[in-house]
């Protein structure tokens, strides 16, 4: 970190240390209770971590300084691949961990901590915020920089937002090991972590808007509209369902303001759209930057771009809704999401059929480059699985597929189909230009990796298909004498198998992820001075 | 004329912030909104009655273990679910639910109606092992609920609550260590007092077994006793349409 900032920042970024120091001593000082102690400690931990890596350099030489302006500022994006990296392994770790619980569930060792029903918000947090939202953050600073020809704002927003924003994710988990947890899907965390995050989300949205101001181009790129609305939204969405009474400004625990019916709309409103805009607007960003940059092609068409663009930011905010259909939501709010879902496709297929008609006239480089065809299988898995999703969200369909694994597999052919592979592809672009490389160390790891994806996916989600529908109809099964077939521990059984084949499914995609996380260690310490020349040149800019 | 627009406004990063909250905002509010004020959703059964102490222990438990994960809570108006679980669950059931417990995943039954299903001991048994009850499950042991139960919180939970509108009264409140101990010590003496405050409706029993020690399996236990009978509204409306022609 204390590389790319100067002496004067390095002691700004002392004075933060030394304050997050402080917010930790006081939280471990007052907590009543073990999860915020311990939380307190982290943070202590982390704060006194950074008062020494940053005392210890404050009068090293600093960067050639009137030079650094005529650089884009990388530093924070290479930090934020890393532990995108490290997420992905502590997150899928935990995901297979889950799954092989549902096959062997005499696994579970004893201890509170390693149970079934705490370790699976610590996979879907540690993989939806910190493998997804590290690669979010690290790459909108990369594509930023480069769409707006300038260099981020100032040097050291980027680390307090990724220091930051790890800090939350790490609280959210080991809370979930704890027992600290406000049971809301995705919203997990509990007050004070959830406050945390708005403060990181502000200096987030304000780097971006000032950096923004700083563009020598006119224009605001697509790949930012996406990025923008990711920030904003999501921000919107967890204020609103996470607003809550603490018990006590000495505890974890609080108790959410929302209740009953008006509860679960405001939870599927936000946890819907943590999938649209957080899984979906941020990745289509990504999208919308690497593939053209990779295949060497503008988007096919700018006009489709803006009417795929206004058709999720206002569609998606009405389906969420189709998570509580036949319940005790009225009819007509089902309706209505519903209606949306279906509309929804529009703008999703246009938004994937933009990014395949891009690569027309580029097959040649989707056959031979892996990272590429990374990219390339996303957008055809994002097409697939907006498909799915349009098509579950129907109400008669629903009565079948909902509370099944079929939603699982829904969710899994979105998230490592999708989202996964489009982070890959992305990494895959940017991590040998941060090591000045023309290629990864490892190519043909790349091709292998990519294998690995895909196969393990297709288990994955296959597997939990045939699992879904065949709980489904096993529940609502008749006799001829007007009984119910099945007992419920019979649709239990029947599941044994594709547990199995979802965790090796699991098993697949982790192995090539590890070897990305490898490759790019190798790459990143084989780098040579940084070759500038294939850079998007920066724009020229005053003396900071 | 609209792509002119549109070119126009990305040049203005603010024009397009403004945008992206206005058409973001709408389907929220359009579906948000009216849930608190129409009949349906706010209206509260003259019959519903407020968790007591030991059984809010036992619900803290359940989001805390994450039973949520496999369990749901929502009995939906389907055939099928009427047969397997009951009457279909009301908005008005859960409306002192802070957070609801709906869930999104029956890796298990749905639990909205478990309430008197089994016996006490069936379902210690079950939680402590559920492989010695039930061979074939797949469902996570939880020994460790055996051990004593922390009650210091239960004050202020109960007070929090009632500043988001609960019906829990300064007696409640200030009686909630107590009454957890006495509900589960059927022949203990805070019996009268916990009567006073919460009524004869919540069950009184050792439900974990032992009157003698308060644990965690007690809170659990009662919990899950609970569940589908804190109104009846739900099986009276079942009735009222089986028996009309
Ligand atoms: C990994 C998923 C999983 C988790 C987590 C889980 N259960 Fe279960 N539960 C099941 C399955 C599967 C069954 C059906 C087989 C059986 O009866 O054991 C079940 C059955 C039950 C039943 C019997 C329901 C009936 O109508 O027969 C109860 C009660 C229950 N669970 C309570 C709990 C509680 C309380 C917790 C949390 C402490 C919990 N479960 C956590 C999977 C789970
Ligand atoms: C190694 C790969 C993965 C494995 C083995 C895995 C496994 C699992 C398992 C076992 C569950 C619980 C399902 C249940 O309760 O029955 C789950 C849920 C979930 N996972 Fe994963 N997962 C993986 C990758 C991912 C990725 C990459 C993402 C997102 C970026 C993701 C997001 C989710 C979400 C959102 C849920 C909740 C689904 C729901 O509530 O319906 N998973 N996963």
């Amino acid at each position: 970190m204390h590389p790319s900032l100067t002496n004067a920042e390095r002691q700004i970024g002392l004075g933060l240390a030394v304050g997050l120091a402080l917010l930790g001593l006081a939280m471990a000082a007052m907590a009543r209770d073990g999860a915020m102690a311990v939380h307190g400690a982290i943070a202590l931990a982390l704060g006194l971590g950074l008062v020494f890596r940053l005392g210890g350099a404050l009068y090293d030489a600093a960067p050639a300084g009137p030079d650094r302006a005529a650089r884009y500022d990388d530093a924070p994006t290479r930090f934020g691949i890393t532990m995108t990296l490290a997420w992905a392994m502590i997150g899928m770790g935990a995901g297979i961990w889950v799954a092989a619980l549902l096959y062997w569930p005499e696994g579970t060792p004893p201890w509170p901590a390693t149970s079934f029903g705490r370790l699976r918000p610590v996979h879907t947090t540690g993989i939806i915020f910190g493998f997804g939202g590290n690669a979010l953050i690290a790459t909108s600073f990369w594509v930023l920089q480069r769409t707006a020809r300038a260099r981020l704002a100032d040097a050291i927003s980027p680390w307090v937002v990724l220091i930051g924003y790890n800090l939350f994710c790490t609280w959210a988990v080991t809370g979930y090991l704890m027992g600290s947890t406000q049971s809301k899907e995705y919203a997990e965390a509990e007050w004070y972590a959830d406050l945390w995050l708005v403060v990181v989300w502000v200096i987030y949205f304000a780097l971006y808007l000032r950096t923004l101001a700083r563009r020598a181009e006119p224009h605001i790129y697509v790949a930012n509209w996406y990025y923008m609305a990711f920030i904003l939204v999501v921000a919107m969405l967890h204020i609103v369902n996470n607003i809550a009474l603490p018990v006590s400004l000495a505890g974890a625990k609080s108790y959410t303001v929302w209740a009953g019916v008006q509860d679960a709309m405001i939870q599927w409103w936000y946890g819907h759209n943590a999938v649209a805009f957080f899984l979906t607007a941020g990745f289509l960003g990504m999208l919308y930057y690497f593939l053209p940059v990779r295949s060497g092609r503008p988007i096919w068409s700018y006009r489709l771009s803006i009417l795929s663009f206004w058709g999720i930011v206002f569609f998606y905010i009405w389906v969420g809704s189709h998570h509580l259909h036949y319940t005790a939501l009225p009819y007509w709010v089902q309706t209505l999401g519903m209606t949306f879902s279906v509309m929804l496709l529009v703008p999703s297929w246009a938004s994937a059929g933009n990014a395949i008609a891009t690569l027309n006239g580029a097959w040649g480089r989707v056959r031979d480059d892996a990272t590429l065809r990374f990219m390339f299988v996303a957008a055809v898995f994002y097409g697939l699985s907006t498909f799915e999703g349009s098509f579950l969200a129907i109400r008669p369909v629903n009565s079948l597929s909902h509370y099944t694994d079929w939603t699982v597999g829904h969710v899994h052919s979105g998230t490592l189909g999708w989202v996964a592979m489009i982070i890959f592809g992305a990494i895959y672009t940017i991590v040998p230009q941060l090591a000045g490389r023309e290629a990864m160390a490892w190519p043909k790891a790349v091709e292998w990796h990519f294998w690995l994806a895909v196969l393990g996916t297709l288990v994955y989600v296959i597997a939990m298909w045939n699992a879904g529908i065949t709980q489904g109809l096993m529940w609502r099964t008749y006799d001829a004498n007007g009984a119910l077939s099945y007992s419920f521990l019979q649709s239990v059984q029947a599941m044994a198998p594709y547990y199995l084949l979802r965790t090796i499914g699991g098993l697949m995609f982790l192995t090539g992820a590890a070897i990305c996380a490898l490759n790019c260690r190798a790459t990143l310490r084989a780098a040579t001075a940084r070759d500038l020349r294939n850079d998007r040149p920066l724009a020229a800019q005053p003396a900071e | 004329m609209v792509l002119r627009l549109h070119y126009n406004l990305e040049k203005l990063s603010m024009g397009l912030v403004g945008a992206i909250i206005l058409a973001a905002s709408v389907g929220g509010i359009v579906e948000i909104a009216p849930l608190f004020t129409i009949d349906e959703t706010v209206e509260i059964p003259a019959d519903l009655r407020v968790l007591t102490p030991l059984e809010l222990a036992g619900r803290e438990i359940y989001m805390r273990e994450g039973c949520y994960a496999c369990h749901s809570q929502m009995v939906r108006s389907l055939a099928d679910e009427i047969d397997r679980y009951g009457p279909y669950s009301l908005a008005s059931e859960s409306a002192y639910d802070h957070p609801m417990l709906w869930g999104s995943k029956r890796t298990g039954p749905d639990l909205a109606r478990v309430g008197g299903k089994y016996s006490d001991p069936w379902q210690v048994a079950h939680l402590i092992d559920p492989r010695a009850v039930v061979p074939a499950s797949i469902m996570p042991a939880y020994p460790w609920l055996m051990r004593p139960l922390d009650t210091a919180g239960l004050p202020g939970a109960l007070a929090t609550l009632a500043r988001l509108g609960l019906p829990y009264d300064a007696a409640m409140i200030a009686g909630a260590k107590a009454d957890a101990l006495a509900q589960s010590r059927p022949d203990g003496p805070g019996i009268q007092g916990f009567q006073d405050r919460h009524g004869d409706r919540p069950a009184l029993r050792a439900f974990d077994g032992d009157p003698g020690r308060l644990t965690e399996m007690d809170a659990l236990v009662a919990y899950l006793q609970s569940l589908g009978t804190q109104t009846a509204a739900a099986s009276a409306l079942l009735e009222e349409a089986r028996h009309e022609p």
